[in-house]
């Protein structure tokens, strides 16, 4: 008799499916710091990297391989533990985000049905706001341990800008939830593919706007890039830091912005959907890999729009952003959510 | 107080109005700018294989000059160092000897003839005192070295190639040909 039932090859197809997600954002993180730096350079009229290889296409394994070769500096008047746990929490919660966001559809092999999704948790949304919210201990713990008087202060910005901005988004998303009904991800992608069914955008455009904004905050990326204020601060919270340490801070900035960018896709854009398009008409293997692909092209669309942000307009000031999270976006949520209560209660 | 230029703008104080606090008509403004800067032409110049063109009144590298025998033209007066407010000319005379004809334009010549690069700051006035064209600045510049005696150039460095036996380094010397003269 067992008592536990274990499905081995369940746990090999979710193995197997961790294994690439996680390497795939890695990989794309990897080429969103070139996309970062080329779009920089064509916004501002320069040619960008393009020594290394076609294109320039080497240039992120020659960085990556930059920050590995260099001395890996620990202060003796640092935290030494907490020093090293530091980067290694901010890059974790980033990653962890990655399980509840539906890449796809389901696709068959080897006579298996399997979803492209690592875990259908029926608090998905939920489940990312902790992790998001752990995300800030990286910074916080990184900038406490430093004992560097700019990292602390650093670090207190981002712990209390975080704190702000996670606020609105909250408010901002009840209020798609209150239309969707659902805290899952996938069934809020699946809600939006229903012939019949716009995309969520259309429903709940302010509260899009609040996300965006606050996503922005969230990933620190200027002109909420508070954290990281080199003029002020030298170099923020991870001044202390060298070598590969320093890379994983900088990498969690780039996973960071594109797991916000697959989550706003997923709830606000379909998700894996394609607009203007009924997938039923294809085999599901291949409906599911042009799911996929339509999610990529989305999440790219927005760390474009990221990107021509961060090279468009200077960093606010400190009270600016307080200014803006407490006394405009939070209002703006409310008005947002009260707003769509009322109209569900009229139609209820 | 009077104004130091006639592009000066007096700033705005007034407070923001509704429209404005909210930013983000302003932001998208902004992103039409940089958006319109990416099909913008850009003005790089990918230096090891392109390189700007010198402009015509570019003064480089000294060089003492052969007239067409490939005799040189030096003749010591020192004329050259006289004028050069940087003091990098130095010289010692000779007497030109029997059977040196084919070498020296005149019976007396430059035996050494040394300009310090680290002093020299190519201002020309050395190629205008030369009542010879013995001295002319040309179009390449001095390479980088590892020493500061490096740069003192002597005779073997500033002499121009004969132009009868070694055209192609005469060429060379002489630098790019000048857009102007062309």
């Amino acid at each position: 008799m067992t008592l536990l039932a274990i499905d081995w090859l369940l746990i090999i197809e979710k193995l197997v499916l961790i294994a690439i997600i996680v390497f795939a954002s890695l990989g794309i993180a990897l080429y969103t710091t070139f996309a970062e730096r080329k779009v920089a350079a064509v916004l501002q009229d320069r040619p960008g990297p393009e020594r290394a290889g076609p294109f320039g296409l080497f240039q992120p394994l020659a960085d990556g391989l930059k920050l590995i070769m260099k001395e890996e500096i620990i202060p003796t008047s640092s935290n030494k533990a907490l020093f090293i746990i530091g980067p290694g929490l901010a890059m974790t919660a980033a990653l962890m985000t990655c399980a509840v966001i539906p890449w796809g559809s389901t696709v068959e092999l080897f006579g298996r049905k399997m979803d492209l999704q690592i875990a259908d948790i029926n608090i998905g949304i939920l489940y990312v706001f902790g992790v998001v919210s752990l995300g800030v201990y990286g910074i916080m713990i990184g900038g406490w341990a430093s004992n560097n008087k700019f990292s602390l202060m650093a670090a207190l910005r981002g712990a209390s800008q975080a704190i702000s901005y996670e606020l609105a988004m909250g408010i901002a998303l009840i209020a798609l939830l209150m239309t969707t009904g659902s805290l899952s991800l996938k069934t809020i992608v699946d809600q939006q593919m229903q012939p019949g069914h716009l995309w969520n955008i259309a429903y709940q455009p302010l509260g899009f706007l609040l996300f965006f904004i606050c996503a922005m905050a969230e990933c620190n990326r200027t002109p909420f890039d508070l954290p990281e204020a080199e003029n002020e601060l030298n170099f923020g919270y991870h001044q202390e830091y060298s070598s590969m340490k320093l890379g994983f801070y900088l990498f969690a900035e780039y996973i960071n912005m594109i797991m916000s960018s697959a989550i706003m896709a997923s709830l606000y854009f379909g998700g894996y959907d394609i607009p203007f398009f009924n997938e039923s008409i294809l085999s599901p293997n291949i409906a599911a890999l042009v799911g996929v692909a339509a999610l990529l092209i989305k999440i790219i669309i927005f760390i474009f729009i990221f990107m021509w942000i961060r090279w468009t307009i200077p960093r606010f000031r400190y009270d600016q952003l307080m200014n803006l999270g407490w006394k405009s976006l939070i209002p703006l949520a409310l008005l947002n959510m009260l707003v769509t209560g009322a109209w569900i209660l009229y139609r209820g | 107080m009077e104004a130091l230029t006639t592009r000066a703008k007096e700033v705005s104080r007034k407070p923001m109005s509704f429209a404005e606090s909210l930013y983000i008509p302003n932001i998208l403004k902004g992103m039409f700018i940089t958006f319109g800067h990416m099909f913008k032409k850009q003005p790089t110049i990918r230096y090891p294989e392109q390189k700007r063109e010198f402009s015509p009144v570019f003064r480089g590298l000294h060089v003492l000059n052969r007239d067409e025998q490939g005799r040189e033209r030096c003749t010591a007066c020192g004329l050259c160092a006289v004028a050069c407010p940087a003091e990098a000319i130095t010289m010692e005379a000779a007497e030109r000897l029997e059977g040196e004809e084919n070498l020296y334009r005149e019976e007396k010549y430059a035996a050494r003839y040394e300009i310090n690069m680290l002093r020299c700051i190519f201002c020309g006035l050395c190629e205008e005192a030369c009542p010879k064209d013995a001295i002319y600045l040309s179009e390449t510049f001095a390479p980088a070295n590892y020493s500061r005696k490096g740069f003192i150039y002597s005779k073997e460095d500033l002499v121009i190639p004969n132009p009868l036996t070694d055209p192609e380094g005469y060429a060379k010397a002489k630098g790019a040909p000048r857009a102007i003269n062309n």
